[in-house]
């Protein structure tokens, strides 16, 4: 042990107390202090958010709520029974639009497209990713509301469905690389095909996570306004004509904000409220069934 | 055509697989240069040499594993059973059905059961069901020394297994093709010693009914397991000989300075 000229104090672990030193410790605090002062806010605002949301719209949760069709305007009562079966219907029809035509585009980026074709359909899955989804309503209004003279489930569904496309795409895209090659090698080392290997060794094996991708993707097109607003057009009464105008939440929502009547600008926080749950349960269930994988799987 | 014409002048019961001037390349740079050899039936052939060396090319090249690398080609021939495998009506989905191949990482599907992982192998071929099925599971994983092991928990997961034991899995499931030719490609380079010597107990009884060519980069295993050793050095082979022979008297300066330890 060696002690050197310019240490003066005898515990070499001991802060010195100098000006630096103290500089640091003060920016060292604040910035602590800082960051965890606006993370409450951030915090703050998103339960006030859910709160106020809450607070004014489960005045109009009840059994009627889920059951009825909304009532003639200033009427009291009635329900978004409409608006629940319309969004469900949309839905549908975007998953079965959405689903399938995103996990093909994903799985040729992963497993089949090569060379600059792949990278230019990539381009393209990103660039649609970007794009505001009104576009999209713009599209299926063009090509199919105003052909049929008449707003549909069906326009609203293919919107919803493109919309889709590109979140599923990639989502499939980045599970299926996690593969690991050697699968896909035991696979063809055994004579499979490669469509084979890609449907029965491949996708299984990604099961999980294309389920998280297609489930966010359907939370995030269950609070779609926009494109709907030209496509589904929206409706007070039930209906199960895909061919006629339909419901949904995020519409009802929409009209409802803008009506004269106090008690339908009361019950658009109901129905956000019930958007707002939805999308929760969907991302914990996401986060179970992804956690629920990990364990099984290890 | 011209060399499956040719091949059948030759005496097929003494040579499993013949190739000749094989050439294998990935993308722009050749990784194979002229390879002749030819493998006995029921024998146990390894494969060894430095990193870089060609080694594991030259033996996916014997199922056309090699083609499924992007970018990758090969020329010359390799003739099994009389049927030169690189002629161009062969399909390399049919070569496979018939050439078991076991990789360096234990690689069973962890999606399947360990029941299912050796039946996959029989369903693609569409060799047998139902009880027939799981009697040749049954048979593939005794061969495979791993039935006792695994008797009571057929339809457990394979992630649940030993290092040692998935590679047996993939053995029985190799096997349930009912092949004649087993690749293997460093089998036991990710295994612990024990199971390393479990599975070169394995090749030895394997090769009663199998030809089987082995890679390693172990000299001793190569020496333990193998009636003929090939060296392979930058994509060239060097020399192949009896391994009794091939260790105590090379006959290339190169082999001699790989095997005495010199490089690699």
């Amino acid at each position: 042990m060696s002690v050197t000229a310019q240490s003066t104090k005898s515990n070499p672990f001991e802060a010195e107390r100098n000006g630096l030193q103290l500089r640091r410790s003060i920016v060292n605090k604040l910035s602590i202090i800082l960051t965890g002062f606006f993370a409450i806010c951030a915090s703050l605002f998103l339960i006030y958010l859910i709160g106020y949301i809450a607070a004014k719209g489960l005045q109009f949760i009840n059994a009627n709520f889920f059951t009825q069709r909304p009532r003639a305007p200033g009427e009291t009562g009635g329900g978004w029974a409409t608006a629940l079966q319309g969004s469900a219907i949309l839905i549908t029809l975007a998953t079965i639009i959405g689903v399938p035509l995103g996990m093909a585009v994903g799985i040729f980026l992963s497993e089949v497209g090569r060379g600059p074709f792949a990278s230019f359909v990539r381009f393209l899955v990103d660039t649609l990713t970007g794009i505001p989804t009104i576009i999209f309503g713009l599209f299926a209004w063009v090509l199919i509301v105003v052909p049929s003279h008449s707003f549909s489930a069906v326009s609203g569904g293919v919107a919803l469905g493109i919309i889709m496309i590109p979140t599923v795409a990639r989502a499939t895209e980045e599970v299926l690389r996690l593969v690991p090659n050697d699968q896909r090698e035991a696979s063809a080392a055994l004579g499979a095909t490669h469509s084979r290997t890609i449907m029965q060794v491949v996708v299984p094996a990604a099961r999980s996570g294309i389920v998280t991708g297609v489930m966010l993707a359907l939370a995030r097109v269950a609070g779609e306004t926009a494109p709907l607003l030209m496509t589904a057009g929206g409706t007070p009464f039930f209906n199960t004509n895909l061919f006629h105008q339909i419901d949904a939440i995020p519409l009802r929502i929409f009209n409802f904000t803008l009506s004269p009547y106090q008690i339908e600008r009361d019950q658009a926080f109901s129905g956000a409220l019930v958007l707002i749950v939805f999308v929760v349960i969907t991302s914990l269930a996401v986060r179970w069934a992804t956690g629920g994988f990990k364990r099984r799987g290890r | 055509m011209q060399e499956l014409v040719a091949s059948e002048g030759q005496s097929q019961a003494e040579i499993a697989i013949d190739i000749q001037r094989l050439d294998a390349w990935y993308g722009p740079s050749q990784a194979l240069f002229d390879v002749n050899l030819s493998i006995l039936p029921l024998s146990v052939s390894a494969a060894i040499g430095p990193s870089g060396s060609g080694k594991s090319t030259f033996v996916r090249c014997l199922n056309r594993m090699h083609e499924e690398v992007f970018g990758a080609r090969v020329t010359g021939s390799v003739v099994i059973e009389g049927v030169n495998i690189y002629a161009p009506t062969i399909n390399p989905i049919y070569v496979r059905r018939h050439i078991g191949m076991v990789f360096q990482q234990p690689n069973p599907l962890p999606s399947r059961s360990i029941y299912e992982n050796v039946a996959i192998g029989a369903r693609i071929n569409g060799l047998a069901k139902g009880r027939a099925l799981d009697e040749l599971v049954e048979r593939r994983l005794r061969q495979a020394a791993l039935w006792d092991e695994v008797k009571d928990r057929l339809s457990g997961a394979p992630t649940q297994l030993s290092g040692g034991q998935q590679q047996r899995l993939c053995i029985a499931r190799a096997l349930a093709l009912e092949p004649h030719i087993v690749l293997m490609d460093e089998p036991c380079s990710a295994l612990d010693p024990i199971a390393t010597l479990q599975v070169e107990d394995l090749i030895r009884q394997l090769k009663q009914h199998y030809t089987i060519v082995i890679v390693t980069h172990n000299l001793q295993q190569a020496a333990r397991v193998a009636d003929r050793t090939a060296f392979f050095l930058s994509g060239h082979l060097v020399e192949e000989e009896a391994t009794a022979e091939f260790f105590s008297h090379p006959k290339q300066k190169e082999t001699e300075d790989f095997i005495t330890g010199r490089f690699g």
